[in-house]
């Protein structure tokens, strides 16, 4: 009998406690894939956000430490250090890194930190019950901007990537999204090259997942999907958004 | 070249080096006065043994660093003074609760809020009554001079590690600021739990391991308290400390730590030379307090009165108080803002006491 | 023997240098020593001052209200802590930039022109170094031995020229006191 699919080997056996749709359960399966495929579910360590993946340490096989809301990329500046060889991933959410924690990741980028940052935007913050995030789009209502988010009074939404992109010790930025599988297809693939090109110690490398979340957008996984490729990919232009010359 | 037995050392690069001799590798700080000295010893220093030095975006960072350090199995420290210290407190917090070593130096300035870069004690309650959120304790270590600092640093990597927690070393500026000679000991080596919690890459074990500070479960959460609660009635059989001095036969006893404790003694030997028996008892941990041996000297019948003296308004006052039990009179004495009690002052208030409650 | 020296100044003066100069020769010839320095926000000029305690015994407190010696480098040092030296102390003034006297009789006051001398020696900035050596000649805390040793072991490679030049200072304000 030919095996047609198997989970991947980087993740522990266990049920996924995330709501149908959710896009965190994806990128789980392709961190772990990765991990897999370049042989380094032994030696790797994935630092963990607060956010609805604050319970990630449970799912994958490698090594995980649980950091604080947005301190992820300041764990992972000390794990690396001390472990230079192995690979250090964090995975973070919108609030977490882009709101709470904008100077941890901006100054991890700055001094090129060599490790991997997986972002996960989801346009919301997921855990405490969909309140605003910085990512979330104009006009998208959330439990704190009930009326949707005003330009006038919240700012517009933050593009990460290009803000990181400013630093000289970004690596590698690229903006995926996993709402369908060519899409999926193309996020493995950039999460990988990201990994790959850690191990080759070239400095900070990241990769934003555009993300659905159903439960707090309030929607069907299907319309969700369909959601983030109309309104957030058009705002958050896929693609890489830097790529330094080795 | 002069051969000295003592070295003279600046009480910050003291105590850097200390902790470079107790093995630690990872360094990440933020500047902040009176500590710059430790962040800058160590940017020099931390390359020339294999180790880290970050210095960090922020103090939340650096105490973050420190967390990532400890989790992933080396032995880190960060430093910094008060307002610097207030931020770190979110990640000793987390620290106690992922139960990771690690040893955090306060050189404390005067406060509330930017307040003064001179010396002063106004972060004990901070210090010793956990500081951040949640039920918990740091082992807090309080040296008197430059020489106990380092002795206290190099051991306070030790106690880290067996207790799995943060310990603090609660400096004054004085102390980081000071030169004075010290001698560099051999600290007896204390047998050491395996690190086989670490997040350091599973490298062929059968598990991976998670660090983590989160237990959403109450259940859980309250065994995991009641865990730690049993850990520090542990640490207060085994590791508080204090010294004494002319405490036998005293009639009057100044309480003190850190910096005005060594004050205080100047000021006992001159109560002495007038004939009036004085004693000092000195905390050398300040949490857990030495409560029971204060306690038995404050139930010496020739006790007439306690004399608690701090760069504060009366913190450690109240460990004292709850320790006395109201068996003798406990007065205090305490300069703020960066104002250092003198040894007449501390002499003058003591003698004063002594006629009021003859 | 116990020493309590206040050193005070404007910054760049070598207030600070003077003092652990003191501390750095008093642990050489085995003797305690603490030094404490008044230490402000500003990173050049204002005042600076620093306190120092030499002694047989271990040193209790690293700080004290009256000093058994001032150097007052400055006038502004000489007001702030003139009144504070022990009775039978003394004071030394760089009489170079303090024209004023010591207006108290139950101390003695040394008159070092200290920036005088470091001219005459074509260095502005060993005139602390002059100070230290009407120090050392008045008091006879320390051996002027150990400090040659200990500027033999800070002067290293090219800058061992200045080993000569520092002890000219130290003499130079030696002799003051046999003026």
């Amino acid at each position: 009998m030919t095996t047609v699919y198997r989970k991947s080997a980087g993740l522990q056996d266990r049920d996924l406690h995330y709501c149908p749709g959710c896009g965190h359960g994806i990128v789980h399966k392709l961190i772990a894939e990765c991990m897999e495929e370049l042989g380094v579910i032994d030696s790797a360590i994935l630092v963990c956000p607060v956010g609805c993946s604050v319970f990630a340490g449970n799912y994958f096989a490698c090594d995980c430490i649980e950091a604080i809301h947005g301190r992820a990329p300041a764990v992972g500046t000390a794990v690396k250090h001390t472990h230079p060889d192995q690979l250090v991933v964090t995975y973070q959410g919108d609030g977490d890194l882009a709101s709470i924690g904008a100077a941890e990741i901006v100054h991890a980028a700055m001094r090129g930190e060599k490790f991997t940052t997986v972002f996960i935007n989801n346009a919301i913050y997921g855990m405490t019950g969909g309140q605003m995030a910085p990512t979330t789009l104009l006009g998208q209502r959330a439990t704190t901007a009930p009326l949707g988010r005003k330009k006038e009074l919240h700012g517009s939404p933050m593009r990460v990537c290009e803000l990181l992109a400013s630093q000289e010790g970004l690596a590698y930025a690229e903006r995926v999204c996993v709402a369908d599988i060519p899409h999926l297809n193309k996020a493995k693939k950039a999460i990988k090259k990201a990994f790959e090109l850690q191990l080759a110690g070239v400095g900070f490398t990241f990769v934003e997942v555009l993300s659905a979340c159903p439960t707090n957008w309030g929607m069907s996984p299907v319309e969700a999907n369909k959601w983030l490729m109309e309104n957030m990919a058009a705002y958050y232009p896929l693609g890489v958004i830097k790529e330094a010359q080795v | 070249m002069i051969t000295v037995a003592k070295e003279l050392w600046k009480g910050n690069e003291a105590i850097a080096e200390a902790a470079v001799r107790a093995g630690c590798r990872c360094f990440f700080g933020y500047p902040i006065t009176p500590q710059n000295e430790i962040p800058e010893y160590m940017s020099m220093r931390m390359p020339q043994v294999g180790g880290v030095f970050v210095q960090s975006e922020s103090e939340l960072a650096a105490i973050n660093m420190v967390y990532g350090a400890a989790a992933s199995g080396v032995r880190a420290m960060t430093s910094s003074s008060s307002p610097g210290v207030s931020l770190k407190q979110e990640g000793i917090s987390a620290m106690c609760s992922g139960e990771l070593p690690g040893v955090v130096v306060n050189m404390m300035r005067g406060g509330p809020g930017l307040g003064t870069i001179q010396p002063s004690q106004c972060d004990y309650f901070q210090a010793t009554r956990g500081g951040g959120n949640g039920d918990y304790r740091t082992i807090v270590l309080a040296p008197c001079d430059i020489q106990e600092a380092v002795d206290m640093t190099q051991e306070a990597f030790d106690l880290a590690d067996i207790y799995r927690m943060p310990v603090v070393i609660l400096g004054d500026g004085m102390i980081g600021q000071m030169m004075e000679p010290i001698e560099w000991h051999d600290i007896p080596k204390r047998e050491l739990p395996p690190k086989d919690w670490t997040a350091s890459g599973r490298k062929g074990r059968d598990h991976s391991n998670f660090v983590t500070s989160l237990r959403i479960d109450a259940a859980d959460c309250e065994q995991f308290n009641l865990s730690l609660e049993a850990k520090y009635k542990t640490i207060a059989e085994k590791e508080t400390r204090w010294a004494e001095q002319d405490t036998e036969d005293c009639e009057i006893l100044v309480v003190a730590y850190g910096t005005p404790s060594r004050i205080a003694l100047s000021a006992v030997e001159e109560l002495e030379a007038k004939g009036i028996k004085a004693g000092l008892f000195r905390p050398r941990t300040v949490w857990p307090f030495p409560s029971e041996r204060l306690a038995q000297i404050a139930a010496q019948p020739g006790l007439k009165a306690i004399l608690v003296v701090e760069m504060s308004l009366g913190q450690m006052l109240e460990d004292v108080q709850l320790a006395v039990k109201g068996a003798k009179p406990v007065r205090f004495y305490g300069r703020v803002g960066g104002m250092i009690p003198s040894v007449e002052e501390i002499a003058e208030e003591a003698e004063k006491i002594l006629r009021e409650v003859q | 023997m116990k020493k309590q020296i206040t050193i005070s100044g404007f910054g760049g003066q070598g207030v600070m240098s003077i003092g652990k100069s003191l501390v750095e020769a008093a642990v050489a010839e085995g003797m305690y020593a603490t030094w404490v320095p008044s230490y402000g926000p500003e990173m050049r000029g204002g005042t600076a001052n620093c306190q120092v305690v030499l002694s047989d015994a271990p040193v209790g407190s690293p700080v004290f209200t009256y000093p058994t010696e001032l150097i007052a480098m400055n006038l502004p040092s000489l007001h702030k802590f003139e009144d504070k030296v022990q009775s039978g102390g003394i004071i030394f003034i760089n009489s170079s930039i303090i024209s004023q006297k010591v207006q108290r009789a139950d101390v003695k006051a040394v008159y070092v022109p200290c920036d005088t001398i470091a001219d005459e020696l074509g260095n502005k900035k060993v005139a602390n170094m002059v100070m230290l050596g009407a120090y050392i000649a008045a008091t006879g805390a320390l051996k002027e031995e150990t400090i040659r040793q200990m500027l033999v072991h800070i002067f290293t490679g090219p800058k061992a020229k200045l080993v000569d030049l520092n002890m000219q200072a130290l003499e130079r304000g030696a002799q003051c006191l046999k003026a």
